[in-house]
C-alpha cells in the first residue's frame, strides 16, 4: 500500500458546527504538503482525525494504507504528531521524556536509549538534556517536541503549526529537518500560518477553507490559477497618473487601477516580462515621468485570499 | 539542532533499528509501570504540590486537637484528639482525589493527552498509572500525618497487624477516592471546573461524617446521611483497627455495626463503578476532541 494520506470525504460535526464538509485530501509519499486555511477553515480537526485522536462523523481516511477509524493502533505505529503547544512533560528532562514516549511507542528500553541520545544531539539539546523542561526556551521545547515525535521512525509526520512562536532562525531549523526527513522517505502534513514557509519548503499546498479543500497543487501552479504577473508603474506626480493609465492600456493590459495616495498605477501583465517592452514604450511615448517601475508575482498569500474569498461569495450565493 | 559538519553525513532520523517488544498484557503491563514511573518523577519535581497536599491536615489535626480537643465530649468516651486524627486521615485523602481530577483536566487541556492517545500504547495505562502515582502520594500523606499525629498524642492500642489493617483500609479508600477524581477530571472541561466539581462533593462527603464529631449531635435526619457516608464506614473502621474511640454509645446502624466490611464495600463497590466510568468518559472525549 501506497505510504501517503488519502482522505475522500471527510465530515465531522461539533453541535451545529460543521468544521469538515466533505474533505478531500491525497499526499502522495515522500513529500511535505502544506496545509493552510483561515482560522476555524479545520486545519486543526483534519489533522486530529487523521492522527486518530477524533473519529470523522463521515467519509473515510487512510494513513499509510491504514484506515484511521477501523486500523487506528496500526496507524499509530506509523505516524509521529507534534500539536500547536509543546506537548512534552514540563517537569520531567529531555532524557526523560524521550524515555517514557519512547517506552509507549512500543520500542525496547535499548532502542529507546540509542534513538534519545540521537535525537538529542541531532536537535542541539545535549547541554540542556538533564534539565526540567520547564527551564526551556520556547525553541528548544519545540524541538524536543519534534523529537519526540521522531522517536518511533514514523512514516508519516503531522505538524500542527510546528513554528508558530519561533524566532525566524527557530523556524528555519524546523523546516531543515523536515527537508532532511522527507528525503528519506518520510511524508510530512503541516499545516502553518507562515504562507512564505509553506511557499519555500512544501512540495504541494492544499488549500481548506470553511471544512472543504478549495485547492490542491504545488506552490508554481496555484500562482498561476490566481492570475498571472502583477505590474505596478510609481509616477512622481499625481497628473502623471491619467497619462500613466493610458498608456498601459494602449500596451494591452487590462483594467489598470490608479492610487492616488501612492501614485501608482497597477496592472495584470498578461504573458509575464515579455509585454514589459511594450509597456515601457507606450510610457515613453506618453511622456509619463516613471519614478519606479516593479513586476510582481503573485504570492501565496494572493492565492490564499483570492481561493478563500471565492469561498465566500460561493457561500453567500 | 546539530551544526553539521559539511564532511560528516547528518544523522538518520529515520533508519533506526527500534527493536523487538514484548507483546500483548505484558506490554500493556509495561506501558502502566511507564506511567506510574511518570507520575513519581513528576511527584518529585514538584514538591510543593506535596507540602500543600499535608499544609491543611497538618494545621486540622492541630485545631482540632488542641482549640477543640477539651470542648466535644465524645459519647462512649475516651480523648478527642485520638478521635479526631483519624477523620483528619479520611477527610485528607478524600480530598487528594479532587487533585488528581484537577491535574488530569490540565494534562487534557495541554495536549500531552493528545500525544499518548496518538501512540500505539494501551490507553487505560494513562489513568492507571496515575492512580498508581496517587496511591503512592496517599501513603507519603497518610506517613507524614500519622507521624503529626503521634507528635499530638494520638496512638495506637492494637497490635502491628490491626494497625496495618487500618491503613490499609484508609488506602484502599484513597484509590477508590482517587478514581472517582479521575472520572471527573475525564468528564469536564476544565481544570477549573475539575477542582470546583470535586470539592463540591467532597466536601459535604468529609463533613456529613463522624469524622470530626459524634454522628449523635447532628439532626435525626442528618445522622441516617451521615451512617451510610463511605467517610463514616472509613473512619469508623479505622479507628476500631486502630483502637481509638468510636464517638458512640452503641453502634446502631447497619455499616456502624460492621465499619471494617462496610468500609470495603464503599470502597470496592466505588472502584467498580469509577474504573469503568473513568475508562467510557476518556473513550468519549475521543470524539468529543
Amino acid at each position: 500500500m501506497n505510504g501517503g494520506i488519502q482522505a475522500e470525504g471527510l465530515v465531522k460535526r461539533y453541535g451545529s458546527v460543521l468544521a469538515l464538509d466533505g474533505l478531500d485530501l491525497h499526499a502522495p509519499e515522500g513529500q511535505v504538503l502544506g496545509l493552510l486555511g483561515p482560522n476555524g477553515a479545520g486545519k486543526s480537526t483534519l489533522v486530529r482525525i487523521l492522527a486518530t485522536l477524533l473519529r470523522p462523523d463521515g467519509g473515510h481516511a487512510r494513513v499509510c494504507g491504514f484506515d484511521v477509524a477501523r486500523e487506528a493502533q496500526a496507524v499509530r505505529r506509523v505516524v509521529g504528531l507534534a500539536g500547536q503547544y509543546a506537548a512534552v512533560d514540563e517537569y520531567l528532562t529531555a532524557r526523560e521524556n524521550l524515555n517514557i514516549f519512547g517506552l509507549l511507542a512500543r520500542m525496547t528500553p535499548a532502542a529507546v536509549r540509542a534513538r534519545s541520545e540521537e535525537l538529542i544531539e541531532r536537535f542541539d539539546l545535549t547541554r540542556a538534556a538533564d534539565r526540567p523542561v520547564r527551564t526551556y526556551s520556547g525553541g528548544m521545547r519545540r524541538r524536543l517536541d519534534l523529537g519526540v515525535a521522531l522517536l518511533a521512525a514514523p512514516r508519516v509526520l503531522f505538524l500542527d503549526e510546528p513554528t508558530t512562536g519561533l524566532d525566524p532562525r527557530g523556524r528555519a531549523e524546523v523546516w531543515r529537518v523536515l527537508g532532511d526527513l522527507v528525503k528519506e522517505g518520510t511524508t510530512a502534513l503541516v499545516t502553518t500560518q507562515y504562507l512564505e514557509e509553506a511557499d519555500q519548503f512544501a512540495d504541494l499546498i492544499v488549500v481548506i477553507d470553511q471544512g472543504r479543500e478549495v485547492a490542491t497543487g504545488k506552490p508554481a501552479e496555484l500562482k498561476d490559477r490566481v492570475g498571472g504577473d502583477h505590474l505596478e508603474v510609481a509616477v512622481r506626480y499625481a497628473s502623471d497618473l491619467p497619462p500613466a493609465m493610458a498608456a498601459l492600456a494602449a500596451a494591452g493590459l487590462a483594467e489598470p487601477k490608479a492610487d492616488e495616495d501612492t501614485l501608482r498605477v497597477t496592472a495584470v501583465l498578461p504573458g509575464g516580462a515579455s509585454r514589459l517592452a511594450d509597456v515601457i514604450r507606450e510610457l515613453d511615448t506618453g511622456g509619463v515621468e516613471v519614478a519606479d517601475l516593479t513586476v510582481r508575482r503573485p504570492t501565496l498569500d494572493d492565492v490564499f485570499f483570492a481561493l478563500t474569498r471565492k469561498a465566500d461569495e460561493h457561500d453567500r450565493d | 539542532m546539530t551544526v553539521t559538519d559539511p564532511g560528516t553525513a547528518p544523522t538518520s532520523l529515520t533508519a533506526t533499528d527500534l527493536g523487538t517488544a514484548p507483546t500483548g498484557l505484558g506490554l500493556a503491563l509495561r506501558d502502566c509501570a511507564v506511567m506510574t514511573r511518570r507520575g513519581l518523577l513528576r511527584m518529585g519535581r514538584v514538591p510543593d504540590e506535596l507540602a500543600y497536599n499535608l499544609a491543611q491536615p497538618i494545621i486540622f489535626v492541630l485545631l482540632f486537637s488542641y482549640v477543640f480537643g477539651g470542648a466535644i465530649p465524645l459519647p462512649g468516651g475516651g480523648p478527642f484528639k485520638e478521635y479526631v486524627v483519624v477523620g483528619v486521615f479520611a477527610q485528607t485523602l478524600a480530598f487528594m482525589g479532587v487533585g488528581t481530577g484537577t491535574g488530569l483536566a490540565m494534562d487534557m487541556s495541554r495536549g500531552v493527552i493528545d500525544r499518548f492517545r496518538a501512540l500505539p500504547m494501551a490507553n487505560v495505562a494513562v489513568l492507571i498509572g496515575r492512580a498508581n502515582a496517587e496511591l503512592v502520594r496517599a501513603v507519603l500523606v497518610t506517613g507524614v500525618l500519622a507521624l503529626v499525629g503521634l507528635l499530638v498524642g494520638w496512638r495506637t492500642h492494637t497490635g502491628v497487624l490491626s494497625t496495618a489493617a487500618g491503613l490499609g483500609v484508609l488506602l484502599l479508600f484513597a484509590y477508590a477516592m482517587t478514581w472517582v477524581g479521575i472520572a471527573i477530571g475525564l468528564s469536564v472541561r476544565s481544570p477549573e471546573v475539575a477542582s470546583t466539581a470535586g470539592l463540591l462533593w467532597v466536601l459535604p462527603l468529609g463533613f456529613v461524617s463522624n469524622g470530626f464529631v459524634p454522628i449523635a449531635s447532628m439532626p435525626e435526619w442528618l445522622q441516617v446521611v451521615a451512617a451510610w457516608n463511605p467517610v463514616t464506614a472509613v473512619v469508623a473502621a479505622a479507628r476500631s483497627l486502630f483502637g481509638n474511640p468510636l464517638g458512640m454509645a452503641a453502634p446502631d446502624r447497619l455499616p456502624l455495626e460492621h465499619p471494617v466490611v462496610a468500609a470495603l464495600i464503599w470502597s470496592l463497590a466505588l472502584i467498580a463503578i469509577f474504573i469503568p466510568l473513568s475508562l467510557l468518559a476518556f473513550r468519549r472525549s475521543a470524539r468529543r476532541g
